[in-house]
């Protein structure tokens, strides 16, 4: 079995992080409920009048997928496979409310035709002219995190050499607005040094894309070994521990071997307790971060938690603004993801240092 | 890379059957499910006809026993009525015994509610609990807590009219990696007005009766419906001494890259997916000896995907037909429903007639099986073709 190598990464989030040469040097305030992506020059990427039919999502996640291809170095790719747990809602929305507002009539096919999940990796293989195998993930929390698993199979196995795997998530104005109403969303503004301690229901809302370029070959801009990945659609928060030791243990890993662990929290009072069971449990001597104070929630953030755990991995220097302990790793050789949304869809993925 | 992966299971909902002796029948007598609509109002119901399962939402949860508080999208309990079956079928009453998972693909998902419940959500608190199933991984999470399929990977696909043929290609490609020991693998759509709507722009309805692969195609009927397929590793097969039902033999995906929505005037990507498949199953074109092609009776997927099966198989052309007459187009479970049929068509020999073909097309003399016909089949290759430019192809066969 071929090893699986993280070659390029590219995210553009609520922080300014569409460019490589940083990492997280200048951090955006928010105090709010809802944060937005950031956006890059698009033009750079995308002719405008193409940019201009193309709703966040699409543009983010096409400008994402450039730019890793930029940073990996290659023209093309044997598989481009992308998560998303909500899908293109901007489109949808458009499309939903155009059928009741208008009684099914005067419709065009426009948002119809963008709405569907898989019109971001459709875009990114029409722009490529890309005809290899292209999958599209739909799950929640781990949307991402079977792509990545997907791409992971077929790497080791040799069926591809290099895979574009992302996720992306975009905000719909009626989908935010409803998920106020069930609480899903924190009632009142936090700012990010808040959100971890803010004992309300519910998170930041949030949309963003981050994209990686994997492959079964190390190049130069090789960021972490993807060691292995793993998805749970129920777990309860006592068996999470288990569930950890079990996964290393398969790693042939033991819990002293995790010089840091990357967690999901997202300051929902309700659901934070997971992580805190395992920051004050199994990983109370290892090093924690975080990262959804700075880029909020959505579906696919786990993949910022990806970028972030590869960039430590490459830099071997961990931004004051992600700890949440005060422990310090001397060395970073391997990190491990936990995230989950709601109690629900749980992934863990292991990263080496290259 | 050649060896199948065992399938010792299947379940279907569809417009001509409520599990898979129905549907058999239906398919063995040319018992087409096309009606018109009836458990959606819609404006469109004097000029479309649809595949539709004819039992109403109130029913469905009925026959499932869901508490009167449950939140399930109509996709959700379509799909859960199929899995069980499968499950059923294959005799498993100890889920919990192998590893076990679920991959299911949807492009509806949950839209049902929301398109029904848009404005009420804001004002009407007995509906917001919706809310929650819109997105398109729901319906898998809740087919999971059915089956009882706990602490494992579950997961959906989404790539449009592919989906579920893409679902079993995953399903068993984590059979083959040893991921997992046993995977519930298909697809669940349910109708809605959101679908319904979105294809009329794209006038791609058909106001009658689809005809697939014929010249005067007027368009696809949508269709809503689930199948699933239970894939078990060896050792299980083993261990249990299971009857194998037929066996996943080759898939393949490609990627059309030409249009957001159409196909290319020469089917690249289905050539392309044909010949992956092929070549996982390691088996020449000449082996295959039915092709449940995908023929929605568009214009544009008719023509794309017949040159693609010309190229692929010229002049040495087994029998083909497209099963969407009967079913209608039942978009991200398509390609479970036919996978269903593929194994009933191995399991019995015989091939389901291509209903309502009187013309052949203009552009080239392919001409599909149009009856019922018995023949020794050993391999049947199905096609499904999706928005994004996705298309896929899956082969199955009687031995391993």
């Amino acid at each position: 079995m071929k090893k699986v190598y993280i070659n390029s990464i590219a995210s553009i989030s609520p922080q300014k992080t569409y460019d490589n040469c940083n990492f997280l040097d200048e951090i955006t305030e928010y105090n709010d409920t809802v944060i937005f992506a950031q956006d890059p020059d698009y033009k750079q990427y995308i002719p405008p009048a193409a940019a201009r039919r193309m709703a966040k999502g699409i543009k983010m996640g096409v400008v994402a997928s450039k730019i890793a291809m930029d940073e990996a170095g290659i023209e093309t790719v044997d598989a481009i496979i992308t998560g998303t747990g909500m899908g293109c809602m901007i489109d949808s929305e458009k499309f939903v409310s155009a059928i009741i507002d208008n009684n099914e009539q005067y419709l065009t096919p426009t948002s119809f035709i963008q709405s569907t999940h898989n019109t971001v990796a459709g875009q990114i293989a029409l722009g490529m002219e890309c005809k290899a195998y292209n999958f599209t993930y739909v799950h929640s929390a781990i949307s991402f995190e079977s792509a990545l698993l997907d791409a992971k199979m077929q790497l080791e196995n040799n069926e591809a050499e290099h895979i574009l795997v992302g996720g992306v998530e975009e905000l719909g104005a009626h989908t935010t607005k409803v998920h106020r109403l069930i609480n899903h969303i924190k009632p009142e503004p936090v700012s990010i040094s808040e959100v971890l301690h803010s004992k309300t229901e519910g998170a930041v809302f949030s949309e963003g894309t981050n994209f990686f370029v994997v492959s079964n070959e190390k190049t130069k801009s090789c960021y972490a070994e993807l060691v292995a990945v793993e998805t749970f659609n129920t777990l309860q928060k006592e068996k999470v521990s288990e569930a950890i030791e079990t996964f290393l243990k398969e790693n042939n890993l033991k819990l002293d071997d995790i010089d840091l662990v990357v967690f999901g929290n997202n300051g929902d009072v309700d659901f934070d307790g997971y992580y805190n069971k395992l920051s004050e449990g199994i990983f109370s001597k290892t090093q924690q971060v975080f990262y959804k104070h700075l880029v909020g929630e959505n579906n696919t953030v786990s993949a910022f938690g990806v970028w972030l755990a590869s960039k430590i991995l490459k830099t071997q220097t961990v931004p004051e603004i992600v700890k949440i302990n005060k422990i310090n790793s001397s060395e970073i050789k391997t990190v491990l993801c936990y995230n989950q949304y709601r109690g629900q869809n749980h992934s863990l993925v292991l990263l080496r240092k290259c | 890379m050649s060896k199948g992966v065992a399938i010792t299971g299947m379940g279907i909902i569809s417009a001509i059957g409520n599990n898979v002796a129905e549907n058999y029948d239906a398919l063995i007598n040319q018992r087409k499910g096309i009606t018109r609509v009836d458990n959606i109002e819609t404006i469109q119901r004097d000029e479309i006809m649809v595949g539709e399962v004819k039992f109403t939402n109130d029913e469905l949860i009925a026959q499932l026993n869901l508490p009167p508080e449950n939140n399930y999208s109509r996709t959700a309990m379509l799909g859960v009525i199929a899995a069980k079956e499968a499950i059923a079928n294959s005799g498993i009453t100890n889920i919990k015994k192998y590893k076990t998972g679920i991959i299911s693909g949807t492009s509806v998902g949950g839209m049902d509610m929301t398109e029904k419940y848009y404005y009420e959500y804001l004002t009407d608190k007995e509906t917001q609990k919706y809310i929650e199933s819109h997105h398109a991984g729901d319906s898998t999470q809740k087919i999971a807590e059915q089956l009882g399929v706990e602490e494992s990977l579950v997961t959906t696909i989404s790539t449009a009219c592919s989906s579920a043929a893409n679902a079993i290609m995953l399903g068993a490609r984590l059979i083959k990696s040893g991921k997992l020991d046993r995977v519930v693998v298909g697809g669940a759509d349910c109708l809605s007005k959101f679908t319904i709507n979105g294809f009329k722009t794209l006038m791609i309805l058909s106001d009658t009766f689809n005809t697939p692969f014929d010249e005067n195609r007027k368009g696809l009927n949508l269709g809503e419906a689930a199948a699933f397929l239970v894939l078990e590793s060896d050792a299980v097969v083993k261990a249990e001494n299971k009857k194998v039902l037929a066996y996943v033999k080759g898939y393949g995906n490609a990627n059309d890259a030409f249009h957001q929505t159409a196909s290319s005037d020469n089917g690249d990507g289905a050539t392309l997916a044909m010949e992956k498949a092929l070549r996982v199953a390691d088996l020449k074109a000449s082996e295959i000896d039915y092709i449940n092609a995908h023929g929605t009776a568009t214009g544009n997927n008719d023509l794309s995907e017949g040159r693609a099966i010309l190229r692929i198989f010229g002049e040495e052309m087994p029998e083909f037909s497209s099963t969407k007459a009967y079913t209608g187009h039942t978009l991200a479970a398509a390609g479970a429903i036919e996978a269903v049929y593929s194994v009933l068509a191995l399991q019995n020999n015989i091939i389901f007639p291509n209903l309502n073909f009187k013309t052949p097309m203009k552009e080239f003399s392919m001409i599909p099986q149009t009856e019922l016909k018995k023949k020794e089949l050993n391999t049947v290759l199905s096609n499904s073709l999706g928005f994004g430019g996705n298309c896929s192809t899956v082969i199955f066969s009687k031995e391993a």
